[in-house]
């Protein structure tokens, strides 16, 4: 039986892992994710788990490993945090457009500089082009939940493609909560053994990486964007499937009192919590203020999150990063892209807030809330706003 | 070896644009790359192999009578062997149209 136990987050990641009999595990420490590669290094000294611990020595020669891995067919795992995915980078793409189904936990971290090793989603954001299912979890509970259901989703044959899971770091990593882990039976039976579509093998040579000429790299990238665009019917398949399973339901679009709501709050990650008992909150003043959250962010969930704001007036967007000198936070611009072309859509409040580990209060929210409601009473749309900056963000110098 | 259709469609790519079927190296005729191709002063030339074994293109083979021979369909000219050789008995010699 499954038991609901009190667990550092990164502990529970590092067992979820060992539960879905990983292989190979390629990992380099960096703050806030330390734990995790730490503990799997132990289950692996100890005799705990039957797996290779590669130990790297950077990110960059960690994803390389891992896209070896993957390639010779054994199910793979690793974590890295801000810095270190920023070194991954250039493999990143290798991996997703080899079509290997690598299994990377990312602590969600700021980028420097300043030098800073809280949480916020630069690192992620900046990351979001390479062609990865990238899927949010908001507590410690779906940060190992999406392990176990990532696993089976980028090793689905339809899909066969690296698969990242977030989680912000410190505000979950670090923290304990009560989590329920399954039994290693229920996940065997809910996780098949890894079969890759193909793989390196002496008896079956294949070639996986040549060179793509001018006359081959615009089929390649059209096969690779329509592999990561079907995947999303099977991300559904296999939440659905993982609900009856484990009795914890996942969507792409997780929706929280939109009904009636004239005003949605657009999150994702941890901030989503804090958002859902915020809007409690509001809703017994008798506020018309809901939220909804991203779980799946690549590939982007367009038809679920159109139907999730249906009807509301005004969009209030929490990014918690931005494009410098751009026009915004990326979840704000992808969300515009998304309804541009829409006769109906509803305006947006574009926020950043929650930088480098700075919390996102109720007051924040109130703040935030209050701007979004100018405009739901017509007021013109201000510029991105980083809500949070004493002194103000939109000035000269 | 039948050479792969060089225009496929973005559906029959293989998964990953991974190269599935063998021999694919020896189908790509890489000798249009040259733009210079090694010449042997075989009165110079010891046999000593060494420069078949440094042809990255392995392309160097050993005729009948153990002198050495560039095949041109896949010599790239990148003249290594001229660099490797110990007598020196090999030069480059510019393609001509």
């Amino acid at each position: 039986m499954a038991e609901r136990v009190a667990k550092e987050v990164s502990i529970s990641m590092a067992e979820t892992a060992g539960l879905c009999d990983v292989d190979v595990i390629a990992a380099y420490p960096i703050t806030p994710q330390t734990h995790v590669v730490e503990h799997l290094a132990e289950m692996v000294a100890d005799g705990d788990l039957d797996a290779e611990f590669v130990p790297v020595e950077s990110e960059h020669a960690a994803m390389s490993a891992c896209c070896g891995s993957v390639a010779a067919g054994a199910r793979t795992f690793t974590a890295t945090s801000s810095q270190g995915l920023a070194l991954m980078h250039e493999i990143l793409f290798i991996a997703s457009s080899l079509r290997l189904p690598i299994l990377m936990v990312v602590a969600n971290r700021a980028l420097s500089g300043p030098i800073n090793i809280w949480n916020d989603h630069s690192d992620v954001m900046t990351e979001k082009d390479v062609g990865w299912i990238q899927i949010f979890a908001e507590n410690g509970q779906e940060a190992s939940d999406l392990i176990i259901q990532g696993y089976r989703i980028g090793e689905d044959p339809r899909v066969t493609l690296p698969v990242m899971v977030h989680f912000d770091g410190f505000i979950l990593s670090h923290v304990i909560e009560p989590i329920v882990m399954p039994t290693h039976d229920q996940v065997k039976a809910f996780l098949p053994g890894f079969k890759p579509v193909q793989r390196l093998d002496i008896d079956k040579p294949i070639t996986m990486g040549p060179v793509g000429m001018p006359s081959i790299y615009t089929e390649a990238k059209t096969a690779q964007e329509n592999a990561l665009v079907s995947s999303y019917p099977v991300v559904i398949e296999v939440m659905e499937t993982f609900g009856k399973a484990f009795g914890r339901d996942y969507r792409p679009v997780e929706s929280y009192r939109t009904e009636g709501a004239e005003i949605l709050f657009v999150t994702m990650g941890s901030i989503s919590e804090t958002a859902m008992t915020w809007v409690d909150r509001k809703r017994e003043t008798g506020e018309r203020v809901g939220l909804v959250r991203f779980r799946l962010w690549r590939p982007f969930p367009k038809d679920d999150f159109r139907m999730a704001i249906a009807g509301a007036k005004v969009l209030a967007v929490v990014d918690r990063h931005f494009s410098p000198g751009g026009l915004g936070g990326p979840v704000a611009q992808e969300i515009k892209t998304a309804l541009y072309n829409d006769i109906e859509r509803p305006r947006l409040a574009e926020f950043v807030a929650g930088l480098g580990g700075r919390d996102i209060t109720f007051a924040d929210l109130d703040r935030m809330y209050d701007k979004a409601r100018t405009l739901s009473s017509g007021g013109t749309p201000p510029p991105f706003e980083i809500i949070q900056a004493r002194g103000g963000h939109h000035g000269t110098v | 070896m039948e050479r792969q259709n060089p225009f496929p469609k973005w559906t029959e790519l293989a998964v990953g644009t991974a190269i599935v079927v063998p021999g694919s190296s020896r189908a790509n005729r890489t000798g249009d790359w040259r733009s210079s191709r090694p010449i042997w002063n075989l009165n110079q030339c010891i046999k000593c192999g060494v420069c078949t074994l440094f042809c990255p293109e392995g392309c160097i083979a050993h005729r009948k009578d153990q002198y050495p021979e560039a095949d041109l369909e896949y010599c790239k000219g990148c003249g290594i062997c001229v660099r490797e050789c110990f007598t020196g008995c090999i030069r480059m010699e510019e393609e001509k149209v």
